[in-house]
């Protein structure tokens, strides 16, 4: 049972790896932020396989901390990088 | 046993919504059809897998945290999507003047 977790845990890597592909190509800036929201779910999404797998609690926590600093990063980064680019 | 079975089909179906996101924002023309792509098909990917994940925890207080932390990234999720989208279309609109212009 927990080598299903840890299989599914790494499934999602490479989705998120797959979701680079955006970064690299994406026209807009909006693209390359999308990538990142991708890689704040799936990350959460990893955390809490994780902690079922490995059996460590702690991890969930972990999961919480990142699903708020992930709304963090987007919010500074369009109101601090992007909007002022824009407005140029 | 049965709980076992079900947290594999939940956790199944919630990778292949969330493939199936990662699929819409790799193939979708526009920044606004991969944003529906992204919010919509991750989070109930994600809330698949954490009702897998539920089914086998041991006390009330861990699947009262899962789905707290599922509410907290649905909450996140709809912030930067509404964040990303008008700046999208403001990007969408100055490029489309400045065509126009030119």
């Amino acid at each position: 049972m927990e080598l299903f977790y840890l299989v599914a845990a790494t499934l999602l890597l490479i989705n998120v790896m797959v979701g680079f592909i955006r970064i690299v190509r994406g026209p807009t800036a909006a693209d390359r932020m999308l990538s990142a929201q991708l890689f704040g779910t799936s990350g959460v999404a990893i955390l809490l396989l994780l902690a079922q797998g490995m059996q460590v609690d702690a991890f969930r926590d972990v999961a919480l901390v990142l699903a708020i600093l992930a709304v963090v990063a987007v919010v500074a980064f369009v109101r601090r990088v992007w909007r002022p680019l824009a407005a140029e | 046993m049965i709980f076992n079975t079900l947290t594999i089909i939940f956790t199944v179906i919630g990778l292949i919504f969330i493939t199936l996101g990662t699929v819409g924002l790799l193939r979708f023309p526009d920044v606004h059809s991969r944003l529906h792509a992204l919010t919509k098909a991750d989070n109930l990917g994600l809330g698949f897998i954490v009702l897998g994940l539920a089914l086998q925890s041991e006390s009330v207080t861990s699947v009262i945290k899962l789905i707290f932390i599922w509410l907290i990234v649905l909450l996140a999720a709809t912030t930067a999507a509404y964040l990303v989208a008008r700046e999208g279309l403001r990007d969408l609109r100055q490029g489309q003047a400045q065509k126009g212009a030119s």
